[in-house]
């Protein structure tokens, strides 16, 4: 059975830098994997790649074993893979209601559709309270989402992202910005939402990392000098060097 | 662009309410009654044009408004509607073809459809300034085109035709001006009925979604292209049922219908009105060809005042008429209004008097250059005054002063009504 | 050959004027993000404010003071205008400029009437410099090229040789970064609208005198001038270049050239249609070269949009 998700040799260059250098990872199926490193190691830009929003300078991405060169945002997406941003990626003017409804519509099959109504689907109305009711917001369904606090508008980038049940979910940062006692809910329901699905995730918090990871790999500079499970991850000597002994240590 | 989407549907009631049909059956019954209270011609030549107007200016909100695309071209699916319907008068004539005429409208519909099928294939690849200029482009090309393909746009002078050939629907042939408005205030409430019912489809909502952010709309498996391309079809349809309205009007199509002067009309329309609401244009179109008609009769400087008022628009209130009233709806719902009317009238009433005095002096320094040697008498407001007297000047001219100084006293005072007026008493939110 | 080589001078007068233009309108594009649709309504003031200069002074003082007066109003705009809409997106500041263009056409027609005034080329120019078998090339034609060229070369000198300039430059090739350079931003911002403006100004105060000083000149030359740069590429001035002078001789050439449809068709094998008045494709057989002169440029546009999205030189995403 081939991997939901595989990097082979990935690589880009802005201008003269080379950003990502020959990135090799494989992600299996339902698997929850945690992408750690410095600032400016080139995390999110990795999620650009492998989401479209940027073109590779070379090497292979597959999706469930299909290749996804030259494949827009958009038909990456149909192929069910969806992303969160690490800078909040919402629609501004629209309530908020609205903003989890437009992320139901492609998935529930409506596609361009002129001839229905939005309001006429119940599946559709009742699928986005359901989102909102999962990610704490119902009270606030029917405001601009621009107005949103913070920490809301991250629940809401989130909830945006698992709204159509795509089975590969990319999250870049999710918890950044957020309390404690925001970051657990946000980790909860990440768990929950996530259940038998693929989860690829950037985060820079280590409790959330180890307590929700099944595997971690760790990119340093656009390589991966580590893959495997938390714990040899930890274990790893030349990841204590390059960057978890500065970021344990930030932790406590 | 600037306010925002309320869309407060609430999930379960998805079937029509009172509540949601109440506003058309209104607009329906007052339609019905306005020739009864406006019953001479003109005034129904004026309905008639403010329809076809609102349908247009609808049309074209459905770009700018839910879309998001500046056009400087729509003139031209309005206009490709109105000449392929002159075009089937015609044939009617001579009895090529034979259908009722009520119908016409669809295929100027069907024309501008067709049109923007073809040129939003390549228009709605980019939005934003990239889009703006090439409707700009297009509309140039189509407009020049008229020149020189006569066989349709009939050159110089245009198409004309004459409505009543269709076959007659229950006796009725078109030939007086009260027919023509109830089949143009049937195509009205159904064009604006449709267009409203799109922008609730799932298309019409991720034209919103494109609007404000067309990145993430493709992160959520929407081609932003494509989503521009259903809007701009559906906007070319409703412009170019505008267009059969005005030839079933006007029997006359010219180059006139094509240019920038007459894309550039809407787009002042439709702003003057308000983007962010679906009934924005509608005031717009209300509101403009009333000023017009008004201005027009009384000075010859009208456009100059309609440019003012659009820059002025655009610098201070974005939201246009629609945003305006909008703006009221919080401290209506707070109970509140009360606060704001003494402000209101000590600064903005002096402010409108200011601008009013501006137009006066405007309207003596036009009529002192412009007039024969040794007329000086002219009408302003109601009055006769000398434009080469001092003392009108000095009076127009304190006038002006006096009202634009109150009215800037009173700003501080009006902002702090203002705020007042939009805050919650304390314990509740 | 001497035609052709009057027609290439003629396209190059008009190919230059063009780029005065939109260079201004590139560089204001480029900076700010906005594509200034009044740009040619500076343009008529200019050529109007000459025309006002020039009948108590005369022109030479028209063509130094009427830019300035030109510039400072467009940097006046821009501060108390333009500014203001910009929190609004760049949508809303396009139809501002849009509707400034409408207003300004307006106040031109208030103060000069709508007529063309009498804005004629300096006694000292009217005279013609030379012949190309028996076309007359007028001195004034010749003293256009040499302001354009004066102008180009001075605009480029300071795009590469200032510390403004190389400011400049780094906005135009990296628009995001400018901001963290620590300049003073809006200044700057409202300079280069300034000088812009100014530039289109001159462009008026030549022009007046050969295309007429009326209101409706700036939207005669002003659509020209937006496909230029779309052709070119939105941002480049390269592209403006290339564009400007493409358009100048397209069109040119087009317009003394009198060739027929009829002859193409018919020297392709076609045989007219009987009856030509009665035809519908009558318009196809009696169409000429100088009749779809004017159309050209638009098709060229619409032409480089399908085919190359981002214009000729440009690759920047807007
Ligand atoms: N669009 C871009 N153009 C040029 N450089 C970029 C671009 N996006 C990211 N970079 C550079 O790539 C590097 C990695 O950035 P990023 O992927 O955001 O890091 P991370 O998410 O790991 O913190 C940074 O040095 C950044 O400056
Ligand atoms: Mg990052």
């Amino acid at each position: 059975m081939s991997a939901a998700l595989e990097l082979e040799g990935l690589r880009k260059s802005f201008g003269k830098t080379e950003i990502i250098r020959g990135v090799d990872l494989s992600i299996g199926r339902a698997e929850r994997h945690a992408i750690i490193g410095p600032n400016g190691a080139g995390k999110s830009t990795l999620f650009n790649l492998i989401t479209g929003r940027f073109p590779k300078t070379s090497g292979a991405i597959r999706l469930h074993g299909k290749d996804l060169t030259g494949l827009a945002p958009f038909e990456i997406n149909r192929l069910g893979l969806s992303r969160s941003f690490q800078i909040t990626n919402i629609f501004p003017k629209m309530s908020v209601f609205e903003n989890v409804r437009c992320a139901l519509l492609w998935a529930q099959g409506h596609r361009y559709s002129f001839w229905s109504l939005v309001s006429r689907s119940r599946e559709l109305n009742e699928g986005a309270e359901e989102i909102l009711e999962q990610i704490n917001l119902t009270a606030r369904r029917d405001l601009p989402a621009g107005v949103l606090s913070y920490a809301e508008q991250r629940a809401l980038e989130i909830g945006i992202t698992i709204a159509g049940g795509a089975d590969v979910i990319m999250l870049d940062e999710p918890t950044a910005g957020m309390s404690h006692s925001e970051t657990d809910y946000i980790v909860d329901l990440i768990r929950e939402v996530t259940k038998g699905k693929t989860l690829v995730m950037v985060e820079h918090d280590m409790g959330v990392v180890f307590g929700l990871a099944d595997r971690i790999s760790v990119l340093v500079y656009g390589e991966i000098i580590a893959t495997g499970t938390p714990e040899a991850v930890r274990a790893n000597p030349k990841v204590q060097e390059a960057y978890l002994g500065a970021a344990l240590e930030a932790e406590h | 662009m600037t306010s925002l989407d309320h869309t407060r549907t609430r999930p379960a009631a998805g079937g029509l309410s009172l509540a949601t049909l109440a506003p058309w059956l209104m607009a329906a019954l007052f339609l019905a009654v306005m020739p009864f209270i406006f019953a001479d011609n003109s005034a129904i030549t004026i309905m008639n044009q403010m329809a076809i107007t609102i349908i247009f200016a609808l049309a074209y909100n459905m770009l700018l408004g839910q879309g998001g695309m500046l056009s400087f071209g729509h003139a031209v699916y309005m206009g490709l509607g109105g000449f392929m319907c002159v075009h089937i008068m015609n044939w009617m004539e001579d009895g090529a073809i034979s259908m009722p005429l009520p119908l016409l409208p669809l295929f100027g519909g069907l024309f501008g459809l067709g049109f923007a099928m073809l040129i939003g294939s390549f228009s709605t690849r980019k939005a934003g300034t990239v889009f703006a200029m090439i409707s700009l482009g297009v509309g140039e090309l189509i407009a020049a085109c008229s020149v020189i393909v006569v066989v349709f746009f009939g050159g110089e002078e245009g198409v004309s035709g004459d409505r009543t050939y269709g076959i007659p629907v229950l006796g009725v042939e078109f030939l007086h001006q009260i027919e023509v408005y109830y089949l143009t205030a049937f195509w009205l409430m159904l064009s604006a009925a449709l267009m409203y019912l799109f922008s609730r489809t799932p298309v019409g909502r991720m034209a919103n979604a494109v609007r404000d952010n067309p990145e993430r709309a493709e992160f959520l498996g929407y081609s932003q292209r494509w989503v521009r391309y259903y809007s701009f079809c559906a906007s070319g349809f409703f412009a170019g049922i505008a267009g059969g309205l005005f030839a079933i009007n006007y029997e006359i199509l010219t180059e006139e219908n094509l240019n920038l002067a007459t894309s550039g009309t809407i787009l002042l329309v439709t702003f003057l009105g308000g983007v962010g609401f679906f009934f924005g244009p509608i005031i717009g179109a209300i509101v403009f060809t009333l000023l017009a008609t008004v201005l027009k009769l009384h000075t010859e400087l009208w456009q100059l005042y309609v440019g003012a008022i659009f820059v002025a628009t655009v610098m201070f209130f974005p939201g246009g008429l629609a945003g305006l009233l909008a703006m009221h709806v919080a401290p209506w719902r707070l109970g509140k209004m009360g606060v704001l009317v003494k402000p209101y009238l000590t600064t903005l009433l002096p402010g409108v008097i200011g601008g009013l005095g501006l137009a006066g002096a405007t309207e003596m320094l036009f009529h002192a250059r412009e007039a024969a040697e040794g007329d000086e008498a002219m009408g302003l407001f109601f009055m006769e005054v000398s434009s080469h007297s001092p003392v009108a000047w000095a009076a127009v001219l304190a006038v002006t002063a006096a009202g634009f100084w109150l009215a800037r006293r009173g700003a501080p005072g009006l902002k702090a009504a203002w705020d007042e007026a939009n805050t919650a008493p304390r314990g509740r939110r | 050959m001497d035609l052709v080589l009057v027609n290439l001078i003629d396209g190059l007068v008009t190919g230059l004027l063009l780029f005065m233009l939109s260079s201004g309108l590139t560089l204001i594009f480029s900076m700010m993000g906005v594509l200034n649709f009044a740009h040619a309504s500076f343009y008529m003031l200019g050529a109007y404010f000459a025309y006002q200069i020039s009948k108590s002074v005369g022109f030479w003082p028209g063509l130094l003071i009427a830019p300035l007066i030109v510039g400072v109003l467009g940097a006046l705009v821009e501060r108390y205008g333009l500014r203001r809409v910009h929190k609004y997106g760049h949508v809303p500041e396009l139809i501002f400029t849009f509707g400034l263009a409408l207003l300004i056409e307006e106040i031109v027609q208030f103060f000069w009437g709508r007529a063309q005034v009498p804005f004629l080329a300096p006694e000292a120019l009217n005279f013609a410099l030379f012949s190309i078998s028996g076309n007359a090339i007028p001195a004034y034609k010749v003293f256009m090229i040499f302001i354009s060229m004066a102008i180009f070369i001075g605009l480029l000198l300071v795009l590469t040789k200032s510390r403004v300039g190389l400011i400049i430059q780094a906005a135009l090739s990296h628009p995001q970064t400018v901001e963290t350079l620590g300049h003073n931003v809006p200044l700057i911002f409202m300079g280069v609208f300034g000088v812009g403006t100014a530039l289109a100004g001159v462009a008026g105060v030549i022009a007046g005198p050969v295309l007429g000083t009326f209101p409706g000149m700036a939207i005669v030359l002003g659509s020209i001038v937006f496909v230029t740069i779309v052709v070119g590429g939105l941002g480049s001035l390269w592209g403006a270049l290339v564009a400007s002078l493409l358009i100048g001789w397209v069109t040119t050439f087009a317009a003394s050239y009198n060739v027929g449809m009829m002859d193409v068709l018919t020297g392709l094998g076609f045989t007219p249609p009987e009856d030509l008045s009665e035809s519908l494709f009558r318009d196809i057989w009696s169409l000429t070269l100088p009749q779809v002169g004017p159309i050209l440029p638009y098709l060229l546009m619409v032409m480089v949009l399908v085919f190359r999205p981002y214009g000729l030189f440009g690759k920047r995403d807007v």
